[in-house]
């Protein structure tokens, strides 16, 4: 332990200090792109391969000509550098083309069937052209509504159970591992559950409109108790504290103080559950039925969908199949804006009661 | 208004877990009642078992007697909301209710409670509040932006416009200046002298000149031994505590010669 330590001396290198270094220009990417896919272009043209070879060669042209090019110039770390970002943008832009595909393939086949009469005639005595959509959407909307309805109290009030009362408690633990199965039910489960349901209280071949709504709250109660859980647990314990220690009683805490924290989130998580189930098809197509007329009373009769609309008008076939598949693909564009509306919706409502900072 | 406390024999658990042990000691009203120690050592749990805050957390008990007026706390049949109203609280960090205006924080405590009153009533509530935090001149001509947007003093100073606009008897604040620069702190230390002529303080404190300047009672805290039990080690007037305290682990504490 006698030995001491010598500071090392001054280093012969010490007096420059490097801090520049070659770079590639800021276009080299894209040079490196138009050289790879410009070669394999070339190939593919010569050996006579379809696009798809060509694209694959090309990008794999690319995994090399970019890496090398910085290797040659920028030295490892920034061929590594290049190399990896290549990878990650090659695989953002993999998942991008299905979603991108998606929506051309249905705007492309729905826009064309758009018109003031697909929004608003049912498909009541229609067999070949003309026909709408407007039973369809009145059914969608009165079962999302009443499934809303009925599942929002539920799911806000278990949320409010299982963060303000039940913590740690062996029911609260329970009811969170249910809601987790529950969230990984298969909706036609769901959707047999209510269907059987209904059998036992109106007997056989039961088929309305409040049975489906009933099925798809079964599956949104798990998800709007999930939601409002993580959105009530971010909400600082410190503020139920200021406001115990004024003398305000639990209740009155969690009714006026922790829910309109939360509210922002919680009504994004509702929105976005809405979103979920309004494109469910299986318990719908069990306990909702189809139909081609108007039905505006969901505790009588059958009462068609949207998405049982498309299954419905798709499996059709015979002598108007074609006709069937253009509303079809009418009511799937429909259907995924509003999908997406809900979406955006979702997004301007937490903006709005997002608690406010006023900077 | 302005009530003392007796506290004899305190013990408190986190469950299982004896955290603070045997306290004894009487709070004079209308005076400023400092604790100081180590971090860990149970002032801020002693603070809250004197309103009934210790309880929020889950597990958390106490045993022995708080005798506030005569009442004690932890008798049957007292209700822990009832004794919050009478007995206030502040905390650290300052926490102004996010999505209610500089105005409704100041009421939160009467409009939380569904107390009606006409508009004047509330008015001069807000800037009697105000007024008493030293907070009306800086945010009364903008009493309708949200609580959120004042800067970290005023906001303490909000949260403790807001503890008194409840009336309490008795204001307890859990190291109320320790997230906020000198010239804040200096405010509200102010502020904590004039607000004893009305209301019993009991202030914690890692600041040992902050104990000095505004507190007429020292109580002194510390750990036996680590993984043992907080206890009161000294309580005395401060100019006693400061000069000459009795024993000798305050006075190791208090000059900085603490190991």
């Amino acid at each position: 332990m006698s030995s001491t330590i010598t500071p090392p001396g001054p280093r012969a290198d010490r007096d420059s200090m490097p801090l520049t270094n070659p770079q590639l220009p800021a276009l080299a990417p894209w040079l490196a792109g138009v050289i790879a896919f410009g070669l394999a272009a070339l190939t593919g043209l010569l050996l006579g391969w379809g696009w798809v070879g060509t694209a694959v060669l090309g990008w794999l042209l690319l995994l090399v000509v970019l890496p090398v090019w910085s290797l040659l110039v920028e030295g490892e770390r920034r061929a590594k550098d290049r190399f990896v970002t290549t990878l990650v943008w090659s695989a953002f832009g993999l998942a991008m083309i299905p979603l991108v595909a998606l929506i051309y393939q249905v705007v492309s086949k729905g826009a064309a069937v758009l018109s003031a009469e697909f929004l608003t005639y049912s498909m009541r005595g229609i067999l070949g052209e003309g026909g709408g959509i407007y039973h369809a959407l009145i059914g969608t909307f009165i079962v999302t509504t009443c499934a809303t309805i009925m599942s929002v109290p539920i799911g806000v009030m278990a949320a409010i159970y299982l963060v303000e009362y039940g913590k740690g408690k062996k029911l609260a633990r329970w009811i969170t591992f249910l809601v987790d199965v529950m969230t990984g039910i298969p909706s036609i489960v769901a959707g047999l559950f209510a269907f059987a349901l209904f059998t036992l209280i109106f007997g056989p071949a039961i088929r309305f409109g409040f049975g489906g709504a009933v099925a798809l709250s079964v599956l949104m109660i798990p998800i709007v108790v999930r939601a409002t859980e993580e959105m009530l647990k971010l909400v600082p314990d410190e503020l139920r504290e200021a406001s115990y220690a004024l003398g305000v009683p639990k209740w009155r805490t969690i009714v006026k103080v922790v829910l309109p924290t939360a509210l922002g989130g919680i009504v994004t998580g509702v929105t976005l559950a809405i979103a979920r189930v309004a494109g469910e098809t299986a318990p719908l197509l069990i306990i909702a039925g189809t139909t081609t007329s108007t039905n505006f009373n969901p505790f009588e009769g059958r009462m068609m969908t949207l998405p049982v609309f498309i299954y419905s008008s798709v499996t059709t076939g015979g002598k108007y199949a074609a006709e069937n598949e253009a509303r079809a693909w009418g009511a799937a564009l429909v259907l995924v804006a509003i999908v997406m509306i809900l979406n955006l919706v979702a997004r301007v409502i937490g903006r709005v009661f997002a608690p406010k900072t006023g900077r | 208004m302005a009530k003392s406390i007796d506290v004899s024999d305190l013990d408190i658990y986190y469950g299982d877990f004896l955290a603070v042990q045997g306290v004894n000691m009487t709070i004079k009203a209308r005076s400023v009642t400092a604790f100081i120690g180590p971090s860990g050592c149970g002032k801020s749990t002693v603070l809250r078992s004197l309103n009934r805050m210790h309880e929020v957390i889950p597990g958390a008990r106490v045993e022995g007697k708080v005798v506030v007026d005569g009442q004690s706390l932890y008798g049957a049949g007292v209700d822990p909301v009832a004794v919050r109203r009478q007995i206030g609280m502040v905390f650290q960090r300052p926490n102004p209710f996010p999505t209610m205006s500089i105005y409704d924080n100041v009421l939160a405590g009467n409009k939380l409670n569904a107390k009606r009153m006409k508009k004047s009533e509330a008015d001069s509530i807000v800037e009697r509040s105000l007024k008493g935090a030293n907070l009306w001149n800086e945010v009364k001509d903008r009493l309708n932006k949200p609580g959120m947007s004042l800067s970290g003093g005023q906001q303490q100073r909000l949260c403790i416009a807001r503890a008194i606009a409840v009336e309490p008897q008795v204001l307890l604040m859990d190291e109320p200046c320790s997230a906020l620069d000198p010239i804040s702190t200096a405010a509200i230390e102010d502020l904590i002298h004039e607000l004893k002529s009305d209301y019993t303080i009991v202030i914690v404190t890692h600041n040992m000149q902050q104990a000095a300047r505004v507190s007429d009672d020292t109580g002194f805290f510390n750990l036996k031994a680590t993984g043992e039990p907080g206890h009161l080690v000294e309580f005395n007037p401060t100019s006693k505590m400061f000069t000459q305290p009795d024993e000798e682990s305050t006075e190791a504490y208090i000059s900085g010669r603490f190991g």
